[in-house]
């Protein structure tokens, strides 16, 4: 078994929005500090931003305020949203976007030189090549180190802090130790808990990427990190089969939400997140679906401009169109709810961390989907965050150089990988199968999309029995190699989360937000929930802790 | 969905399995190859990677796919889309990359 050890004042595992923004920043403002970045795949195309996206979605128009955006977003969230967050990631949307343009991404402006709104808090851009361009950047930083297809496992920890992680490198076969003064955790948020909407050939298919799997999470749910609001589940409103967003058509176009009578439904229910989801999952349950964003009657333009506006995030869609010959001048795009992810940018859940972005753990920061208590990040806010992580890292790692890895440790490492490749026994199960049950699990017992989003307590606790013996099943899986090991990790990385996810949904016993956390014994909003649910793993078991909430200045809207 | 590649274009530089955010795809003989079409998440960023344009990305027959190929041609100042269809006719779309979206 091959080790490689690498040493840096920073690590920074995950090359997406955040992780990227991290990196840039180390370079400008800490040129003297070395940083290792690590990501699983290469950050030319890793994470979420893969495809490319099509606006930017969190960002101060004229005449808005970041208090307002910080309103809004608490707003969203029924309340359960940490005030202080949001206020100083919205104060820095701008200044990013102002970044992110010098950085070469083409943002639409008018004639006077000021960017063109897409609705109250969005900006219009040509987002295909957003990655790149970030990567770009980071490749550009003399004192920024860049291991790609490096897929980090867990965190190195000593006397209580973090100290690096260790990982294994997927083309080269071999083990990585990164010994760091301080790591900034940026490994996104988790698809794949659920039942996918496409379960057989198309089961990748899916709104958030597939590759982001939770990592983060569970490193510092094993090391002992505080998680907030992992209860506040996302699901994405899409447009069906592609599961391409439908933002660019509803705000975009302005095209109004229909059911299959044509009435427009969507002033019922009200106008948050999750209520537009929830709207679309009780239409249909009423008899009224499906349910479609009305495009019939848009002009030959306009369609065009669509069709180049989804080839520059979604390819899937254009092609859809053209290829069944339903285009949306003729036919309305039907919309679908997607199976639940856990995502900081969107919702609320992560690490619990301070301003500073700072964990509960000493020496480890976390930034973009995989820290909670700020939702509507998206990527702008996620570069905000990687900004704020990079500063509070580098202040921690000038006080606390880093220092090699023991014997013991590395001894602990290889035990840890060479397990899965022992021949005997040889396992009846695989990762693919394990995963699959998993997602059946969550499914039917935790809300997905078989129970249109809807648990019990008497559902979570066999999701939970479940998950326990799938977990156990799992310490038997074998690898043929690197590849398989990653996949055997990621497996196990969900399978953890799932549980802490579960005892999230259980310990919150009203429903906030519809769909998002649907529990069918507390089918109502309860004051004595305006709280955070947090949690801790204690001896391997998720341990929930009740917070009181961090409210704006002025208080926020419940 | 999933992508599939045209062996007898590929010409084996590794381009594609350098981006797939998955590491989906590996290069066996000289050739470009994908791990389990399940896995892929239609990102296209191999398509847009290829310069033999040796990838295409398809809807498969559970997300309404009909046998269209889509290709992709980067270049600096432009991105242009080639849907192939079943009967040989193929339709293109030309983005420009210095222009953003409408919507
Ligand atoms: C399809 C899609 C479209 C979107 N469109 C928009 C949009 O139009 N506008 C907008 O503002 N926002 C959009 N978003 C949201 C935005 O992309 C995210 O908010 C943002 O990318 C989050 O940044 P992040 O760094 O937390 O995660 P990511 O950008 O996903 O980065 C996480 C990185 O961590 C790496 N990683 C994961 N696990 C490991 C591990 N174990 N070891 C090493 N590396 C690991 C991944 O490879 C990845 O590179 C979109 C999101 C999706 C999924
Ligand atoms: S489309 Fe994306 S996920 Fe699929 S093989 Fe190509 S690069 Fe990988
Ligand atoms: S990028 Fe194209 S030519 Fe190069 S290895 Fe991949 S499929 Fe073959």
């Amino acid at each position: 078994m091959q080790i490689r050890e690498e040493k840096a004042d920073i690590l920074i595992i995950g090359g997406g929005a955040a992780g990227c923004f991290a990196a840039i920043t180390l370079a400008e403002e800490y040129p003297g500090l070395s940083v290792i970045l690590t990501d699983k795949a290469n950050i030319k195309r890793s994470g979420c931003l893969a495809a490319g996206i099509n606006a930017l979605n969190a960002y101060i128009t004229p005449g808005h305020t970041p208090l307002d955006y910080a309103r809004y977003a608490a707003e969203d969230a029924a309340g359960i949203a940490r005030g202080d967050l949001l206020l100083s990631m919205a104060e820095g949307l701008n200044r990013v976007t102002a970044k992110m343009e010098k950085l070469g991404l083409v943002i639409q402006k008018d004639t006077e030189g000021n960017y063109v709104t897409r609705g109250p808090r969005n900006i219009k851009i040509n987002g295909e090549n957003i990655k790149p361009l970030l990567a770009a950047a980071v490749n550009k930083a003399a004192n920024v180190r860049v291991l790609n297809h490096v897929n980090m496992v867990d965190y190195l920890l000593s006397e209580g802090k973090v100290r690096g992680a260790w990982g294994i490198d997927i083309t080269q076969e071999r083990i990585y130790l990164v010994a760091a003064g301080a790591v900034i955790c940026a490994t996104g948020g988790a698809a794949g808990l659920y039942r996918p909407n496409h379960p057989g050939h198309s089961r990748h298919q899916m709104w958030y990427s597939p590759f982001n799997t939770g990592a983060g999470y569970a490193m510092g749910l094993r090391a002992g990190a505080e998680m907030t609001s992992l209860e506040m589940r996302f699901i994405a409103l899409r447009c069906k089969d592609t599961i391409a967003p439908t933002g660019t058509i509803a705000q975009g176009l302005k095209a109004a939400q229909i059911n299959a009578k044509g009435e427009e439904y969507q002033k019922t229910y009200g106008n948050t997140t999750a209520q537009r989801v929830h709207a679309v999952v009780a239409e249909n349950l009423a008899g009224r679906g499906p349910c479609y964003l009305k495009t019939q009657g848009i002009t030959s333009e306009e369609e065009s401009n669509l069709e180049k506006a989804y080839l520059n995030m979604a390819p899937a869609q254009t092609l859809r169109w053209r290829e069944t010959g339903l285009s949306p001048r003729t036919v309305n795009v039907e919309v679908e709810g997607s199976e639940p992810y856990i995502v900081g940018g969107h919702t609320a859940g992560g690490y619990w961390v301070a301003e500073n972005r700072a964990t509960t753990l000493a020496g480890l920061f976390a930034a973009g989907d995989v820290a909670g208590g700020a939702p509507q990040k998206y990527v702008t806010g996620a570069f905000v965050e990687g900004e704020i992580a990079a500063r509070a890292a580098a202040e921690f790692a000038c006080q606390n150089p880093p220092s090699d890895a023991t014997a013991e440790i590395k001894n602990s490492v290889v035990s840890a990988v060479k397990k899965y490749f022992t021949k005997s026994p040889p396992s009846t199960f695989d990762a693919d199968s394990l995963e699959e049950a998993m997602q059946s699990v969550m499914d039917e017992y935790a809300g997905g999309i078989k129970t249109c989003y809807r648990y019990t307590e008497a559902s979570l606790k066999l999701a939970d029995a479940h998950l326990k013996r799938l977990a156990k099943l799992s310490d038997s899986l074998r690898a043929a190699d690197f590849y398989d090991l990653m996949k055997i990790f990621e497996l196990r990385e969900r399978l953890l989360l799932c549980r802490v996810l579960v005892s999230h949904l259980a310990a919150r016993k009203e429903t906030r937000w519809p769909s998002f956390a649907a529990h069918l014994d507390y089918p109502d909003k309860d004051s004595a929930y305006e709280k955070y649910v947090n949690s801790k793993l204690v001896a391997g078991e998720p341990q929930i802790i009740f917070r009181p909430l961090v409210k704006l200045p002025g208080g926020e809207p419940q | 969905m999933s992508i599939a590649i045209e062996k007898e274009k590929c010409v084996g530089c590794g381009r594609c399995a350098e981006v797939c955010p998955g590491n989906l795809l590996v290069l066996r003989d000289g050739k470009a190859g994908i791990r389990e079409v399940k896995d892929c998440w239609g990102c296209t960023a191999c398509v847009k990677e290829c310069p033999r344009q040796a990838i295409f990305y398809y809807l498969a027959a559970d997300l309404g796919g009909a046998g269209g190929r889509l290709y992709a041609q980067d270049s600096p100042d432009t991105l242009t889309w080639i849907m192939k269809w079943p009967q040989g006719t193929e339709d293109i779309i030309t983005v420009n990359k210095n222009k953003s979206n409408e919507y």
